[in-house]
């Protein structure tokens, strides 16, 4: 259990980034994996009175506050109509709606969690992560950068022209994901993001352009495995790296096969 | 630090520790059917409506709740009244361990989708677990509840 000796609900980003540069300080964001730790925090810093927990839709982006929750993002029509209902697949099966009515997206993002399927689908669109001071990162550079004392303020989606699909594993319908993969086809190249490996996801692009637009089923099937191969997997309780390379074959190649719009 | 917040329509202002959980504030105003279960953010006992969404109160400070409407069990007999004999009259209720965090989920449920399907409705309630049941008694309580409502073609 957490113990914490001042709260402090941040009147701005700069109190709270200031607050946050102290090692025994934390933001806190949806507190679900937080509660779960231990240790003496001295103050945690409350994002919530911010106005960031807002989806604001313009013509070519989505602009995602830190604070807003994974059930927003779930429930949220124009997500779900740009990414053929991806969102709301790569949500639905996290613990349950009361969950995700606290989770967020900035909280999701920060622990670059190995399990995350937030972070997963993410690095399949064209999304840049903003920082308090770090400015806006690509979200793959971020899932690869070491936590610091920064804050995430807002994501940004751009909207690319393109189909997106995202599919999992998952041994009970409601627990972490034996694998996670979000697939993606705009501006004229597959992307591939796999996560759940177990550690962070990673992600893979067909730089070569060696995937058709409309790949058929055999095309689908050896391009999954030349990404699968590219991929480092571990093994825990929820399988092997065998398993889950084996799967990662599977749910890409019918993602792919999917996406490009040849689904028999 | 001092919180000011509404309880089941009751204005209540106290004193509290930074960090203290919502769950322990509403038991201790006397909401004993908001319970602690997992305490890993799992099963959906603690369920509450803050600002009319269901939360898992074990894991929001009352800190946060600060200027917040909260909606517990007590609060809402009425509400649930109109369907929680229905799944009673499957036997679903079981040892009642789990039945506020399923009742209060199932409120939030129908108020934002009046007519779920079953799908919709497991979908929603996948949030909550129960030791006892197996679930189908929860979910045909439920789908008595609204094939009722539409006159009672079951």
């Amino acid at each position: 259990m957490i113990t914490i000796k001042e709260y402090v609900r941040a009147e701005s980003l700069e109190q709270a980034y200031t607050l946050n540069q102290k090692k025994r300080n934390r933001i806190i964001g949806g507190m679900l994996w937080l509660k779960m730790g231990k240790g003496a925090i001295d103050t945690a810093i409350d994002l919530c009175g911010l106005g960031l927990d807002k989806i604001e839709e313009t013509e070519d982006t989505f602009v995602i506050g830190a604070m807003t929750t994974l059930r927003s993002l779930e429930t949220h029509e124009g997500l779900n109509s740009y990414t053929n209902g991806s969102v709301k697949r790569a949500l639905e099966n996290i613990v349950g709606v009361q969950f995700r009515n606290l989770a967020t997206i900035g909280g999701s993002l920060w622990g670059r969690y190995g399990f995350s399927d937030v972070l997963t689908f993410l690095m399949s669109l064209d999304c840049q992560v903003e920082l308090y001071k770090g400015g806006l990162v690509p979200v793959e550079q971020f899932a690869s950068m070491k936590h610091d004392r920064d804050i995430i303020v807002r994501i940004i989606i751009r909207k690319a022209a393109g189909r997106f699909g995202y599919s999992d594993m998952r041994i009970q319908s409601t627990d972490f994901p034996a694998l996670n993969c979000a697939v993606s086809y705009f501006d004229g190249m597959w992307r591939c993001a796999v996560g759940a490996r177990p550690s962070r996801a990673v992600l893979v692009k067909d730089e070569g352009r060696m995937l058709p637009e409309k790949p058929d089923p055999e095309q689908a099937e050896t391009f999954a495995k030349t990404v699968a191969e590219q991929v480092t997997f571990g093994s825990n309780m929820r399988g092997s790296a065998r398993y889950r390379k084996h799967l990662a074959e599977v749910l890409l190649s019918r993602l792919f096969t999917e996406i490009g719009g040849n689904l028999s | 630090m001092n919180i000011r917040l509404k309880l089941n329509g009751k204005m209540i202002s106290e004193d509290i520790a930074p960090d203290l959980l919502l769950i322990d504030f509403v038991r201790k105003h006397g909401c004993k059917s908001v319970k602690r279960g997992c305490e890993t953010a799992n099963c959906g006992l603690c369920t509450v409506l803050l600002n009319g969404k269901p939360v898992l109160s074990c894991s929001v400070l009352a800190a946060r709740a600060d200027g917040q409407e909260i909606f517990t069990l007590e609060g809402l007999q009425e509400e649930a009244s109109e369907f929680i004999s229905f799944i009673a009259n499957q036997g679903a209720d079981q040892c009642g361990f789990c039945n506020p965090g399923f009742v209060m989920n199932t409120i939030a449920l129908l108020r934002e989708n009046p007519d779920p399907t079953d799908d919709e409705i497991k979908s929603f309630l996948s949030g909550n677990l129960c030791r006892c049941s197996g679930y189908e008694g929860q979910l045909r309580g439920i789908r008595d509840f609204l094939d009722s409502r539409k006159g009672g073609d079951r």
